[in-house]
C-alpha cells in the first residue's frame, strides 16, 4: 500500500500455510494480483496488496486473514513465504524495540487496515460493526451498471480533455478535476462507480504497476452533456496517514498529466453503490475529501434532471467534511447550488482557531431531519471517504433512529441492508 | 406459486424481466422442494444453520452468514463477471469470440456435459442425507449443511442453464435431475461414484476432499468453455467448491491429529489399542483413502475418449486452467502418455494428446490430491508419528478404461485374483472395518463439544469463536 512506503512499521498480510487448503480462490479473487503460489504455499507479496480485503470472505478456511507488525524492512519476502510450514510467530515488544519499533507504533501499524469484518469480542457481545449495515445490493429504482468491460489484461485508452486544481490549496493539499475522453470507445459509467487508472512503467520491483481505483465525479451522460467522458476527483499524495512524505504513483501521475495526455483506464466497477432514480428518492450524502467524487456525481445528474424539468420531489442533503474550506473540493460551485435544492452542511476539522468538528458532528446537529429519512423508504444514504469515519458516521445514523424511536437492531439497520439503502465507500 | 424473485432468488441473469425462464422455474421450485424434503439432509427442517448465502458475486457479497432454515436457504443464480469481447481460448474456434448462446452444432454435447454435471450435484445431497444424524459437533454439521445447500445451489445454476438454453429438452433434463436418485437400482444417477454410499463422517471428509476436487477439475475444465455462460456459472461454482475440498481437507486433519494424539498418549501403533481407545487407527484411514481415491479417479472417464477430443476441439471444455499453459492451445498432433497392462506388467503408451485429455485432467486431479495427502503427512509428522499416508497407484482398483478390472497392489504390482483376494481388506476398507468406524459415529451436538474420535478445528467458521452455536434447534 504506497500510504505505507516512509513509515518504518507495517501490518504484513499472511496465509497461514497450515490451514491454507490451496483451493486458489484469493488468486482468483484478489483484484491487484497480490497473491500466487507455488507447489507448496499461497503467499501475499507485501508491496503489492493494497489491504483492499477482497479476498477475506471468500476464503473458505479463515488462513487468509493473518497479520503481523514488522518493521518494513524486514517484511518477510515471498520467497520466505514459499517456504514457510507455519506462520511465525508474533514479534514480542522487545523485539520490535530491537528495531527501534514503538509499542505505539506498533499499536499504530497494526490498527491501519481495518479489518472489514472485526471479530466478535470474546464475551459474546460484538462490538459495532459498522461495515454490518452497508448494503451490496443497489436500490431498486437504480439503473444497470455495466462492469469489469476493460480488465487489467486488455485497459482502453482515455484521452485528457481537462487538468485542474478542484481546491483552494496548495500544492501539498491540492485536488485536481481531471476529465478524461473514451471518444468511441463504450465506457457506461453510473454515478457511484469507478475506473481504474494504471500508471506506465514498473514499479520497485520491476513489475508493472497496479491500477488504482477512482470514482467518477460526472454523471451518466458524460462530464460534459452528451460527449462520451468521465470526470475524476483526484487527491495529490505527498505525504501518508502518518504525515511521512511519500509520493503516490498514481495521484502524482494523474495531476501532472497535461490535455491531450493518453492513460490506460480499467473498469468500470461497482454494482451496488448506486443513486436510486425513482422521483421521490431522497439521496442523503456523507463524505469527506476525495469521497466527494461520487457526490458531484449524483448532486449534477439531479441537477441536471431538474433543469430539464424531468425531476421535482427527492431532497438532497449533503454532509461535507475536509481539513480545511481551502482544501474542500468543489467548495466555489457548490456555493452557487440553490439551497432549495440541496441542502448542504459543511465539517471542517483543522481551521484554525475553531474547535474540531467533522462530519459525525454536523449529522448529529441534523439528527431530526435524519431520523425522518431513516423512516422513510424513499431516502438512500451514501458514505464515501476515509475509513476511519465511517464507524462515526453510522453511530450517528443509528443515534439520529433512536432519537426518532426507530427500532434500528431490529428494523432500520437491517432494513437499510436488505434495502440496498445504505452504501458505504470507505478506503 | 408466485416467486418474489430478487428476494427468494437472488440473481445476477435479470430474472425479474424473463417470463419465459420465470415460469420454467416456477414449475421446477416446488418440485426441488419435494425433492430437498424426500431425500434432503434428514430431521433438519426446523433447525436454524449458520449458514453462508451468495447474494451477489462480488466480494462483499457473496458470503453473507446468517442462521437460516434450510428449506428457506435462498439458492440464487449467479454468474461471474462478464469479460468484455471474450474470445475462445482453445480448440478449432480458438480466437473466435466466445458464445452467448449455444451453437445448434454442439447442443447435445453441451447438453449432456450440464446434465452430466448437474446430475452430481443433488446425488452427493441424497449420498450424505443421513450423517445429520450423527454429527460428531456443531460446527461439523454446519458444515455438512453448508456443503448440502451449496450443492442444491450448484443444482440450480445447471438448471438455469438448462432451462435458458435448451428449450423443451433442457426444462425435461431439469425435471429429470430429480428423478433420479443415488443408488436407485432403477434410476440411479449418472456417475458411478455419485451412486456410492457416505456412510460415516469419515468417507464424508473422504468424500469432500477427492470427490469434490473432482468437481473442482471438472467445473475448471468448464470454466474455460467456448459457452460463456457455461464459462461464468462454473467459474462462480468454483468459490464455493473450496469450501467443501476445506471440509475433506482440515476434517481428515482433525481426524489424523486425534489418532496422533491418541498414539502418543498410549505409547502404542497397534490398531487394536488405538481403536479401543475410540480413535481411528491409521491403517483404516489409509483404507478409505484407497477407496475414495481409486473411485473418484474413474469419474474422468476412459483414458482414451473422443468424446473428450470433440469436447475440446469444438471449444466445449478446456484443460485444468487452460490459459495458463503455454502450448498451441489445439494439441493436434501431440502425444500424451497413458498406461495399460501387457503381459502382466504395465507399460507406458503413447497416444494422440486429444484423445487422452480425460486422462491429463486426472492426472492433474492427482497432482493435486497428493499434495494434500502431504499437508496431512504434516500432522502426522508434528505428532512424531513415524507413519505416512499415500495415495494407491492410478490403476489401483479401477472400473473405468484400459486399467478397469486389473488386479494391481496399491504400490502398483499386478497381482493375482487369489493375491488380491488375500490382501484386499489390508487395501480397502473391509465391512469390519466400516462397522468400526460407524460405532464411533454418536451425535454431539453441545456447542464446543466433539466426539471423541476427532480434533476440534484451529478455528470457527466466519470468525466465530469454536464454541459458537452455530446450529439451532428448532
Amino acid at each position: 500500500m504506497e500510504t505505507e512506503t516512509a513509515v518504518a512499521v507495517i501490518k504484513q498480510h499472511l496465509i497461514d500455510p497450515e490451514i491454507c487448503i490451496r483451493c486458489n480462490t484469493c488468486e482468483a479473487t484478489c483484484p491487484v494480483g497480490a497473491i500466487t503460489h507455488d507447489e507448496r504455499n499461497y503467499v501475499v507479496r507485501v508491496d503489492i496488496c493494497q489491504f483492499c480485503m477482497a479476498c477475506i470472505a471468500p476464503c473458505p478456511t479463515g488462513s487468509i486473514d493473518n497479520w503481523r507488525v514488522v518493521p518494513k524492512v524486514h517484511a518477510y519476502a515471498i520467497e520466505d513465504q514459499l517456504t514457510w510450514d507455519e506462520l511465525p510467530p508474533e514479534l514480542t515488544p522487545e523485539q520490535l524495540a530491537a528495531e527501534g519499533i514503538t509499542p505505539q507504533d506498533a499499536a499504530l501499524a497494526a490498527a491501519t487496515p481495518v479489518l472489514a469484518v472485526r471479530p466478535e469480542a470474546a464475551n459474546g457481545e460484538a462490538p459495532f460493526n459498522s461495515s454490518a449495515y452497508g448494503s451490496t445490493v443497489p436500490p431498486w429504482s437504480a439503473a444497470h451498471a455495466y462492469t469489469n468491460l476493460f480488465g487489467p489484461k486488455n485497459p482502453t485508452t482515455a484521452k485528457v480533455a481537462g487538468n485542474f486544481n478542484c481546491t483552494e490549496a496548495g500544492f501539498h493539499n491540492q485536488t485536481h478535476h481531471i476529465v478524461l475522453d473514451f471518444g468511441a470507445i463504450p465506457l457506461p459509467v453510473l454515478e457511484g462507480q469507478s475506473i481504474g487508472i494504471v500508471p506506465p512503467g514498473l514499479d520497485a520491483n520491476g513489475r508493472p504497476h497496479v491500477a488504482r481505483q477512482y470514482s467518477v465525479a460526472s454523471p451518466r451522460n458524460g462530464e460534459r452533456p452528451g460527449y462520451n467522458n468521465v470526470s475524476l476527483t483526484v487527491k495529490r499524495v505527498t505525504e501518508d496517514h502518518h504525515g511521512q512524505p511519500v509520493r503516490g504513483v498514481a495521484s502524482n501521475y494523474l495531476c501532472d498529466l497535461k490535455v491531450g495526455d493518453k492513460c490506460q483506464v480499467i473498469g468500470p466497477f461497482g454494482q451496488s453503490f448506486l443513486m436510486p432514480n425513482h422521483p421521490k428518492s431522497h439521496i442523503v450524502m456523507i463524505c469527506t475529501g476525495t469521497g466527494s467524487a461520487p457526490m458531484r456525481a449524483m448532486t449534477e445528474w439531479r441537477r441536471r434532471l431538474r433543469k430539464s424539468g424531468k425531476f421535482e420531489g427527492g431532497k438532497l442533503m449533503l454532509f461535507f467534511g475536509a481539513r480545511t474550506r481551502e482544501e474542500l473540493p468543489y467548495f466555489g460551485p457548490l456555493q452557487n447550488l440553490p439551497k432549495d435544492f440541496i441542502d448542504i452542511n459543511f465539517a471542517f476539522s483543522r481551521t484554525p482557531g475553531q474547535p474540531k468538528r467533522y462530519v459525525q458532528d454536523a449529522m448529529r446537529e441534523r439528527s431530526a431531519d435524519l431520523g425522518a429519512l431513516l423512516a422513510d423508504p424513499n431516502a438512500h444514504f451514501f458514505v464515501c471517504g476515509l475509513k476511519s469515519m465511517e464507524e462515526g458516521v453510522v453511530l450517528a445514523l443509528r443515534d439520529a433512529a433512536a432519537a426518532a424511536h426507530l427500532d434500528w437492531d431490529g428494523v432500520i439497520g437491517p432494513g437499510l441492508k436488505r434495502e440496498g439503502r445504505l452504501h458505504l465507500e470507505t478506503y | 406459486m408466485s416467486i418474489d424473485y430478487s428476494q427468494k432468488i437472488p440473481n445476477n441473469v435479470n430474472l425479474a424481466d424473463d417470463r419465459t425462464l420465470q415460469r420454467a422455474l416456477e414449475q421446477w421450485q416446488p418440485n426441488f422442494i419435494q425433492w430437498w424434503d424426500d431425500v434432503g439432509p434428514e430431521n433438519s427442517t426446523n433447525s436454524e444453520v449458520y449458514l453462508r448465502t451468495a447474494t451477489s458475486v462480488d466480494p462483499q457479497g457473496w458470503a453473507v452468514f446468517d442462521y437460516v432454515k434450510m428449506r428457506d436457504y435462498r439458492w440464487g443464480i449467479f454468474l461471474n463477471a462478464a469479460e468484455a469481447n471474450r474470445e475462445i481460448h482453445f480448440g478449432d474456434h480458438k480466437g473466435e469470440k466466445a458464445w452467448q448462446d449455444v451453437p445448434g452444432e454442439h447442443r447435445a454435447n453441451l447438453r449432456r456435459i450440464i446434465v452430466t454435471q448437474g446430475d452430481t450435484e443433488p446425488a452427493s445431497v441424497e449420498q450424505q442425507r443421513h450423517l445429520g444424524l450423527t454429527a460428531p459437533s456443531l460446527y461439523d454439521l454446519r458444515n455438512l449443511f453448508q456443503v448440502n445447500v451449496e450443492e442444491g445451489r450448484h443444482l440450480w445454476a445447471m438448471v438455469y442453464l438448462l432451462q435458458r438454453f435448451f428449450g423443451r429438452d433442457g426444462r425435461e433434463e431439469a425435471g429429470a435431475l430429480l428423478e433420479r436418485t443415488s443408488g436407485d437400482a432403477n434410476n440411479p444417477r449418472i456417475l458411478g461414484a455419485f451412486n456410492e454410499k457416505t456412510p460415516d463422517w469419515l468417507a464424508f471428509f473422504m468424500f469432500t476432499y477427492f470427490t469434490d476436487r473432482d468437481g473442482k477439475f471438472q467445473l475448471a475444465a468448464l470454466a474455460e468453455s467456448a459457452f460463456d455462460p457455461l464459462a461464468r456459472t462454473t467459474k462462480f461454482m468454483l468459490t464455493e467448491e473450496a469450501h467443501h475440498m476445506f471440509v475433506g481437507e482440515s476434517g481428515v486433519s482433525r481426524v489424523l491429529q486425534r489418532t496422533a494424539q491418541v498414539m502418543n498418549e498410549l505409547k502404542t501403533d497397534d490398531p487394536k489399542k488405538i481403536r479401543g481407545a475410540g480413535a481411528i487407527d491409521l491403517a483404516t484411514i489409509q483404507r478409505y483413502l484407497n477407496f475414495h481415491y481409486s473411485v473418484t479417479i474413474d469419474l474422468f472417464g476412459a483414458d482414451q475418449s473422443s468424446n473428450a477430443a470433440i469436447f475440446y476441439s469444438s471449444g466445449l471444455k478446456g484443460r485444468y486452467e487452460e490459459g495458463k499453459r503455454n502450448d498451441d492451445h489445439v494439441l493436434k498432433g501431440q502425444t500424451y502418455k497413458v498406461l495399460e497392462v501387457q503381459n502382466g506388467a504395465l507399460v507406458e503408451k503413447e497416444v494422440p494428446m486429444l484423445n487422452a485429455l480425460n486422462e491429463v485432467l486426472r492426472d492433474d486431479f492427482i497432482k493435486d490430491s497428493v499434495a494434500g495427502v502431504g499437508r496431512w503427512n504434516k500432522v502426522l509428522e508434528k505428532a512424531g508419528i513415524p507413519t505416512r499416508l499415500v495415495v494407491p497407484h492410478k490403476a489401483f482398483n479401477r472400473r473405468i478404461g484400459a486399467l478397469a478390472g486389473i488386479r494391481m497392489s496399491p504400490e502398483g504390482r499386478v497381482v493375482s485374483e487369489a493375491q488380491w483376494k488375500q490382501h484386499e481388506a489390508e487395501w480397502l476398507p473391509s465391512d469390519a472395518d466400516r462397522a468400526f468406524v460407524s460405532s464411533l459415529m454418536g451425535r454431539v451436538v453441545e456447542p464446543g463439544k466433539f466426539a471423541n474420535w476427532i480434533a476440534p478445528p484451529a478455528m470457527g467458521i466466519n470468525k466465530q469463536p469454536v464454541d459458537f452455536e452455530y446450529v439451532r434447534f428448532g
